[in-house]
């Protein structure tokens, strides 16, 4: 599976890691460099870069599969399979506009934070995408899991694992993807005026129509509800009237389509209302008719800025980043309601300061911690991260 | 097929063992006469049998935690059972384990429409869940062969697939939370229906994990709605390399159907001779399904048939009604069926990948000269996903040998050309052996480690996916301990 291209970075990288775990030395992995701000800060003495492991080694548009080292640009693939008229069914968020940072974006960072857009409703996270996975293990062994079929239950599946662990488990050094068609055409179906409560419910109703909506964000700044599907020509022209025919109780809905269309999605996957300043930038998780409850209560005790996507389930606060920049607040409402808030976006100091991601039940944090040390046993890979 | 011997520790301590169970649990619950035991001494892999020391039927969360803590503490080996449909003896009994059971689970728990889940007990059957929703135009989308039978806690062992997983996913996609119990009795709540739970993606591994890192009581899972309606084309043609490059060609057209199924000569002639459905006598067949209202699959059909005119096909039949579709189906739901009826048949479900497909076969075709064994091949074709169904008579002396030889060369070539030993059924005892085709020893460790992690005594399970001289140091750690 491996590509010549960068066997020997991923033998070069397998000796640092060995080297460092003999020594116990901790170390940071670096990829593009866009979203070393994002999680608690790293302790570590050296880096470890993914850049060597850049390339496509295998795509094959009939049996939509994408193989390539995790150092390979989100750009480069993107490009290689908009070439076929396909695309990532995931809709990866660009994080370099929300934390200001430069740099490119890489396909292992986006596996290792399990990174998703508006499209994880229908077509699933970047873990369910995820087929096989390489990487090298806290002691610097090379494993290989899954592999480049769409059904693969043989043994363990560490690849879904191996997603969103952010590093704590291995170095990912190549993945390969489920990838989808590209659709030959896309429409949003817009209402307007509505209340969070009443937007959430309109995206309710119209993800449980048949008409497979992969896009349901709520963008209360722009007095916004939209609704994406996505298809052929047919397809969009009975989808879209039909949606807002079905709507019709939440108001007049109208249907934009091409560049506003498009622009309204990345305005939602990238967060770019809460793009510019320093307010702290929570993302939270819950179940979507919990979520403008969660935003009421919080509203009515601080300063609380909203916005919605996933129909609802996946609120992005902002708020000031003063004291604990409304983790105490955040966290009392996930816990009542089954929730999950990440912080990701404030300064190191508060990073540092408050858990940045939800803590876990103690029995489920105890049993990820042995997961963990079986693969790192001397906790040498981005040390803290993910505390 | 070896087994580890019976821990004799184990076996003397019989009567301790189901005294201790039958205190924690509600009269009838635990199974131990002989006779009755037998119930539980193979699954769905009916050549191995072997009747555990036990079966229990808890009835709650608690009551399961309460059996693991006994079993823990008196080293006793514990196999997870659903239905008891695996193909690959996921379920098979050692005679010094107790088989427990997930059968009285089988309640809804919770559904909720607007936020698109249901939550259940881990022992109702796959159909019964799209059953509790249907009629509010919901359904759960995995869907096994097996699914008027086989329950929740085994497609979640196995992540089970299905005919529709190219759209749909398999389990593992449709999962949002389970709660485990854990060997030593701990109750964990692991996911839940807000996505993309904290920290490490434990639900991801649990999944498919065949029962050996923990027994599953309740299961979250995404529902979605019905589409409006479907409609499949089928399709002839006279060489398999032509139907394979067919469907490579809709797949890059953008078309994204729920099914693409494959037959070959074999396989039509006997669904023909069993199901009269009236499919053409050609050399690869394929069933194609397309979801929407009628002008949209009208649209997706008009498209999937004009590439396949490019590929001169020896016959192209769209359905116009449900009546039609049905007929189309008929004899592709009849396979197994039709098959059993002629021969005794082993089952294989390797995936390649698709680009693959017309060498697999051919080198198929070449094995089953060699072999002296007829195979029919039955597919989901879009992810690759084979089904070779080896024919052999279970009378005859030798022959089941004969079979297994076969399955195994078939399975080392779906790993020689990128795929894997099983797409969908599982290793269970059936694969342990082959895993090193597939892995290497480092591979395997690492999954080994997974397992050191949730069960650190090994006993959940402990016979199966991997091959048993790969775990012995590990498992006989556990019996030290009882013994």
């Amino acid at each position: 599976m491996l590509d010549a291209v960068y066997a020997d970075a991923e033998v070069a990288i397998a000796e640092e890691v060995h080297a460092a775990h003999a020594a116990g030395t901790p170390l940071e992995i670096k990829g593009g460099g866009t979203r070393l701000a994002l999680g608690r800060p790293v302790q570590a003495e050296k880096s470890i870069s993914t850049a060597g492991l850049s390339g496509i080694s295998l795509y094959d548009p009939g049996a939509l599969t994408l193989v390539a080292g995790a150092g390979t640009p989100v750009s480069e693939i993107e490009a290689a399979l908009a070439a076929e008229g396909q695309r990532l069914p995931f809709e990866p968020m660009d994080h370099r506009g929300l934390l200001g940072t430069k740099g490119e974006p890489t396909i292992g960072a986006v596996a290792a934070m399990n990174n998703s857009g508006p499209r994880r409703i229908q077509a699933g996270a970047a873990r369910d995408a995820m087929l096989g996975v390489r990487f090298i293990d806290g002691r610097g062994d090379v494993i290989r899991n899954g592999g480049r079929v769409m059904k693969n239950v043989t043994g363990y599946d560490l690849v879904k694992l191996m997603a969103g662990s952010w590093g704590m488990l291995g170095v990912l050094t190549e993945i390969a993807f489920k990838v989808l068609p590209a659709p030959e055409a896309s429409a949003t179906v817009a209402l307007s005026g509505l209340d969070d409560a009443r937007a959430v419910a309109a995206l309710s109703a119209a993800l449980g129509s048949p008409y497979d909506v992969n896009g349901a964000a709520h963008l209360p700044g722009r007095s916004l509800t939209i609704i994406r599907v996505e298809g052929f020509e047919a397809q969009v022209k009975h989808r879209a009237p039909a949606l807002a025919a079905l709507l019709k109780s939440f108001g007049s809905a109208s249907i934009i389509e091409g560049a506003e269309s498009d622009m309204l999605w990345r305005w939602a996957r990238d967060a770019e209302p809460f793009h510019g300043g320093d307010d702290a930038v929570w993302r939270v998780s819950v179940k979507p008719t919990e979520g403008p409850q969660l935003v009421a209560v919080l509203k009515g005790q601080g300063d609380f800025d909203a916005f919605y996507d996933w129909g609802g389930g996946l609120v992005w606060l902002k708020t000031p980043d003063a004291g604990d920049a409304g983790a105490a607040a955040i966290r009392a409402e996930t816990r009542a309601r089954d929730g999950h808030a990440t912080l990701v976006r404030a300064s190191a100091a508060t990073r540092a300061s408050v858990d940045v991601f939800e803590p876990q039940a103690a029995a489920v944090a105890a049993l990820a911690e042995r997961v963990r040390r079986e693969f790192d046993p001397k906790g040498i890979l981005n040390p803290g991260r993910m505390a | 097929m070896e087994m580890p011997a019976p821990n004799p520790a184990v076996l003397a301590r019989r009567d301790e063992i189901v005294a201790r169970l039958e205190a924690v649990l509600p009269d009838g619950a635990v199974i131990s006469s002989p006779e009755e035991v037998r119930v539980y001494e193979c699954d769905a892999l009916t050549a191995y049998k072997c009747p555990p020391l036990a079966a229990v039927l808890p009835g709650s969360t608690e009551e399961v935690s309460a059996v693991l803590k006994i079993c823990s503490e008196l080293g006793v080996p514990v196999v997870p059972r659903g239905s008891g449909t695996s193909l690959a003896g996921g379920a098979l009994p050692t005679a010094d384990s107790v088989i427990l059971g997930v059968a009285r689970l089988a309640q809804v728990l919770e559904v909720d429409y607007e936020n698109r889940f249901i939550r259940v007990q881990t022992g109702m059957t796959n159909l019964s869940v799209t059953g509790a929703v249907e009629a509010d135009g919901f359904f759960y989308a995995p869907d096994p062969s097996s699914q008027l039978a086989c329950a929740i806690a085994g497609n979640v062992g196995m992540n089970s697939g299905g005919a529709h997983c190219l759209k749909y996913g398999v389990t593992t996609n449709n999962l949002l939370g389970v709660t485990l119990v854990t060997m030593d009795g701990e109750v964990m709540e692991i996911g839940g229906a807000a996505l993309d739970a904290p920290g490490l993606d434990l639900l991801g591994v649990i999944c498919g994990s065949e029962g050996q890192l923990g027994v599953l009581t309740e299961a979250t899972l995404r529902i979605l709605a019905k589409p409006e309606g479907a409609r499949p084309i089928l399709m002839g043609f006279d060489s398999n390399e032509v139907a394979g490059a067919c469907v490579s060609d809709i797949i890059k057209a953008g078309v994204l159907p729920v099914a693409i199924e494959f037959m070959d000569r074999p396989c039509i002639r006997a669904c023909e001779a069993f199901a009269g459905a009236g499919y053409p006598d050609v050399e690869a067949l394929l069933i194609v399904e397309v979801e929407g209202n009628d002008a949209e699959i009208d649209d997706q059909l008009a498209k999937i048939k004009a590439i396949a005119e490019r590929h001169n096909p020896a016959e192209l039949r769209e359905s116009g009604s449900a009546d039609e579709s049905a007929r189309i189906w008929a004899g592709r739901k009849a396979a197994f069926g039709a098959m059993g009826q002629i021969n005794d048949y082993m089952c294989l479900d390797g995936t390649i990948p698709v680009s693959e497909l017309p060498y697999v076969l051919k080198r198929i075709g070449e094995m089953s000269k060699d072999y002296g064994l007829d195979v029919a091949n039955v597919f989901h074709a879009g992810d690759g996903n084979m089904h070779p169904l080896i024919l052999f008579d279970a009378n005859k002396p030798g022959d089941l040998e004969l079979c297994e030889a076969f399955g195994a060369d078939i399975l080392k070539l779906c790993c020689e050309v990128g795929g894997c030993l099983t797409g969908e059924h599982g290793v269970g005892v059936e694969k342990r052996d082959l895993m090193l085709h597939q892995y290497s020893a480092g591979d395997l460790e690492a999954q080994l480690r997974m397992k050191d992690a949730f069960d650190p005594a090994w006993l959940l399970n402990p016979a199966k996916v991997f091959p048993i001289s790969v775990t012995e140091s590990r498992r006989s750690g556990g019996e030290a301990e009882a013994a």
